[in-house]
Order: C-alpha cells, then structure tokens, then sequence
C-alpha cells in the first residue's frame, strides 16, 4: 500500500503497468491530433500518406486551404481573442474587488453573499447561456416597446457571449485573489500606514505588488477558459463564431486536417501559457 | 489575535481619516459591483427563467399562469426517457472517473515522492489546458469507422472489417470519463495526501489487510474529497454537450441538447426553459444530497477543487 510497507511484486508492477496505461489514455487523443495535422491526406484519417505542411500553408491555389488562408477559421480565433481579452479583464477586475470585499468589509449578510458568489460554478453552463440570453432580450424588448430604443447588444452576439462567459469566470477570478489576500499580512499595511503613507500610495506599493501573482495567475486562468469555453458560448453566440464553436460546426460536418492543425496551434499556445505560469511561481 | 486585528482595523480607519459615513461609503463601492454581477448575469436571469417556464402565451403580448410545459415533459415519453437517460449516464461517468481516478490519486498522494509525484500530477494536468473541442477531435479521428483504431483491429486480424466505435453509449462514456479525471484527481490528490501514514502503519501492524485498511481507514478519512470529486464530475457531465453530441452523433439522446432544441432551433422558450430548470433542479438536488451524505459545508467543498 505504502512504501514503508511491504508490498508484493506483483502489486508493484500492477501500479507501475496502470500509470503508464493511464498516462497513455490521457495523451493518445492529443497526440493522435497532432500527428493527423501532417498527413498528406484530404481527410484526418489513417493510412499515413506521407508528411507534408499543406494544413498549414496550404491555399487555394494548391487545392487545399491550410490554417493560414482559412479565413474563417482565422477571424474566428480573433474573434475568440477578443471575447477572451474582454472577459479576462472583466473577471480580474471584479475578483479582485470582491476579494477586498470578502476579505476586509464586515456587512450583514456577508456570508450569504459569498455562497452565492459560489454558485456559478455550480450551474451548468448552457443554464446559465439560456437565462441570460432570457433575461436579455426581455431588457431589450421592454426598451424596444417602451422607448423604441434598439438594444443591439442584448441580442446574441459577441456582447452577451462576453457577459456569459465573465458571468461564472468571475468567480474562479474571486477565488484567486481571495486566497492570496487573505495570506497578507497586515502588518505591513500598518507599518506603511505609520509611516505616514496614504492608502493609495499603500495599495499601488505594497498590496498590489503582493497580489501580482494572483492577478496573473487568474488572468491566465480566464483567458484560456474562455477561450475554451462552449456551452454557455454557443446559447449566446450570434453571426460572429467564436473559435470553439466554428470547430464544432466543422467537426459535425467531417472536416480536412486543417483542424488538426489549428488544434496543434491551440495545444502549443495553451503549453505556452501553462509553462510561463509555473515558471512564474514563487516556491511555497 | 482577535484583539490585535480589530486594533489594526481601528488604527487603519484612523489614519484613512475614516469616519463611519466614509467607510460606509468604501463598503457600498466595493459591495456594488458585485451585486451587479450577481442580480443582473445570475439572479434575476434565473427569475426570468422561471417566469419563462410558468406562462402560456394567449394572444398578442398576453400571458397566463401554466403547468402545461412541466406537464409535457411528464406526459411525453420522449423527454423523460432522455432526461432519466443523461442522469443515469452521468451517475455511471461519475462512478468509472472515481473508480479510475482513485489508484493515480494514491500513487500521486502515497508512492510516488518528491519529483515523481508533482511529475506524475503535472502530466495529468497537461490534457486539461487543452480545449475539450480538441480532446475530442482526437477520439473522433481514434474511433471513427475510418479512424486509427478500427484500422489498427483490422490489421490485427480481430475485426475483418472496420467497425464503427463512434455513436455508442461506451463512447460517450469514454468521452465523459476522460473528461473528468482531473476534477476527480485534485479533490482525492489533497485529501489523500492529509491522511497520516501512521495510521496505515498501525493497522497494518495490528494485522489488517490491504482492504480492510482501504474500507476502514482510507475510505472513511478521504470521503470529503470524494464527495467532492464525484458533484464536480456528476455537474460537469450532466451539464456538457459536447462531448454526447460529437461522440453520440444523432442517437446521443443528452438532455441538454434537448434545451438547445426547444431554445434555438424550435424557439419554444417556454418549454426551453422548463427544461433548464428540470436540470437545474436535478443538478442541484444531487449536490445537496451528496454533501448531506458527508455533512460538509458547500463552501468548503467548492473551495477545495
């Protein structure tokens, strides 16, 4: 069981032989994509026909459109870039807010209120995507009628994609900050204080040096969820696709490998950021 | 300590010159955006929702109190035949992911020390920072009739011809499963690793064996973080779509496309909404029952993944 006890043979190489198999289930997938992005093949399929870059360079001229003339694909990734940009700032600046709040205000109900900032988390998405795209286009039909104001806006669209995607990152961005601010020790705030410092000179120099690494840790964290995110997205999604859900509708329909390609392109990005955030790390 | 701290804060008050409007006032700025992104994305969407859910249309911009679209749901086989259907699925995702899940978790927790085991997590973790829609383009090119698995069991001589293993319930399983291990892995990781080795030791050395020290210590000491994994995980798969949509095909039959259905391609909102909040309502139901079972806090558990 543990090392300190004895364990027979054959349990040690059952373990040993389950990680492996495990480890192989969780990268087969990935690495099935990866290598599919350079068949010389019209189709994401086996047998291997030989390596080539026409996923990636390929354009019409060459009778296949690769990633860098698919100009769908590519506005949809700017698209996705835009919605995730949007949401990032959003959601960091509301964490840390509310991490201020839950840290340092006292209030009736303060309680109450951190549960609920809890359960976003535990809503599914497309529940949220559907009440919020409820909730707005009743908004932008009581202006219509009332005012005949034209709420654009509040139909689907990028706005509302926005909105729904900060509407549960927020609270993983909540979290984050949170936990970091609760470590800080307020000594230091004091100290600063006595020496004749005012609060903002406090907050820019000590407090939000110290949450430096949470602010971009949960930056990180929501960009590439929102980038990744599909079920609220798609409930809220209008004539403009984000990358995820041009990928679905592409998938559905059988697609040439130049989805293979631009998942590659995904995988080493995402790789990008994980390895720029763990580097950044400080030690515990 | 207690003492210190509100000694902190009046000092801090002071020398913010605060007087009781002016702190009053930063609590109001701090406290106003989130109740704005509570009532106007969560609260109130769900009220309207709910409304949603209750009314019949009877003319022109009139409306009136019904049942009629939670009695549809009763009345046609159809729909609760899918929703049974998705909440049984997700029930046995759950269990397999917790099942699979649990050796890499004491390995990670137990075995493997130092290196190894943030090694071994880290490589767990890897998949995860790739979108889901790549995950499964990666089985769809594995399990299609055309894909690499067929062909590899042609070659093999088990299959004379190629099968199709996409759109079968095992695939949406298997889609379900590898989705979810890491939600399972994190809450087990941290509350194996909490668990005193002595304490294994001694049962070992009183003479128990190696499932009754799982049943009796292991088990008992870790359920938290098995509660914890198996709501993530249970919510998660309730709630996804793509993955039963693409590895399903048309037969995946998951009650969230069903919402889809009625909302966007029938513009039935009505129904689309008694739909939500059927869902919700099972999602939520399972939550509490899970942490009713352990007697645990939902914001501890939420806190712990």
């Amino acid at each position: 069981m543990i090392p300190s006890l004895p364990r027979p043979a054959w349990l040690r190489a059952a373990t040993t032989g389950y990680v492996i198999l495990f480890i192989a289930f969780l990268f087969l997938p990935l690495i099935i994509v990866a290598v599919f992005a350079f068949n010389d093949a019209p189709y994401p399929a086996p047998p291997w026909r030989g390596f080539t870059l026409d996923w990636f360079l390929g354009n019409a001229a060459r009778g296949r459109i690769g990633l860098f003339a698919d100009s769908d694909l590519l506005a949809s990734i700017g698209t996705s870039a835009i919605v995730a940009g949007g949401v990032t700032l959003l959601s960091v600046g509301l964490g840390t807010v509310n991490a201020f709040l839950l840290e340092r205000g006292s209030f009736p109900g303060k309680q109450a209120l951190s549960v609920l900032m809890l359960a976003p988390l535990v809503i599914p998405g497309v529940i949220l995507g559907i009440s919020i795209l409820a909730f707005a286009s009743r908004i932008a039909d009581f202006a219509d009628d009332r005012f005949g104001w034209d709420m654009d806006f509040l139909r689907p669209g990028l706005p509302l994609v926005i909105l729904g995607q900060f509407s549960f990152i927020a609270t993983i961005a909540t979290l984050t900050v949170s936990a970091r601010l609760r470590r800080f020790d307020r000594t230091l705030e004091e100290a600063a204080l006595n020496l004749g410092a005012s609060r903002a000179a406090v907050f820019a120099t000590i407090l939000l040096p110290y949450l430096r690494p949470a602010l971009l840790g949960s930056a990180a964290i929501a960009f590439l969820m929102s980038f990744e995110d599909f079920n609220t997205t798609l409930m809220l999604v209008g004539a403009d696709s984000p990358l995820t859900v041009m990928m679905y509708g592409r998938m559905r329909e059988g697609a040439t490998p130049v989805l293979n390609a631009v998942s590659l392109f995904l995988m080493l990005a995402s790789a990008a950021l994980a390895l720029t955030l763990l580097r950044r790390r400080p030690p515990a | 300590m207690i003492d210190t701290r509100t000694r902190t804060d009046a000092r801090a008050a002071r020398h913010a010159g605060g007087g009781p409007w002016q702190a009053r006032l930063t609590l109001s700025l701090l406290l106003a955006p989130a109740l704005l992104w509570l009532g106007a994305l969560i609260v109130l969407p769900h009220i309207e929702l709910a409304i949603l859910s209750l009314r019949k249309m009877v003319g022109p911009h009139r409306y009136e109190f019904t049942l009629g679209q939670y009695a549809t749901f009763f009345k046609e086989p159809l729909y609760w035949h899918v929703f049974v259907r998705t909440a049984f699925m997700s029930v046995t995702a759950t269990l397999l992911t917790l099942v699979l899940a649990f050796p890499i978790a004491w390995v990670i927790a137990k075995i493997a020390r130092g290196r190894a085991s943030s090694g071994l997590f880290m490589l767990c973790l890897i998949p995860f920072w790739v979108s889901e829609t790549v995950r499964t383009l990666g089985w769809m090119i594995l399990l299609r009739q055309s894909g690499v698995l067929p062909a590899l069991l042609v070659k093999l001589g088990i299959t004379a011809v190629p099968v199709e293993l996409l759109y079968h319930d095992a695939t949406i399983l298997v889609g379900l499963i590898y989705g979810s291990l890491l939600f399972m892995l994190i809450p087990l990781i941290s509350s194996l690793e909490s668990l005193d080795n002595a304490l294994i030791e001694a049962a070992y050395d009183l003479g128990a064996g190696g499932f009754a020290i799982l049943r009796t210590i292991v088990i008992p000491h870790a359920a938290p973080g098995i509660t914890a994994g198996c709501i993530v995980v249970f919510m998660l798969t309730l709630g996804n779509y793509l993955t039963p949509t693409l590895l399903g095909g048309k037969d995946s039959q998951w009650f969230t496309e069903q919402i889809y259905t009625q909302f966007i391609t029938r513009f039935n909102w009505e129904q689309g909404a008694a739909f939500g909040f059927l869902l919700l309502g099972l999602s939520t139901l399972m939550v509490i029952a899970g942490l009713r079972l352990t007697g645990q806090r939902f914001g501890d558990v939420m806190r712990r993944t």
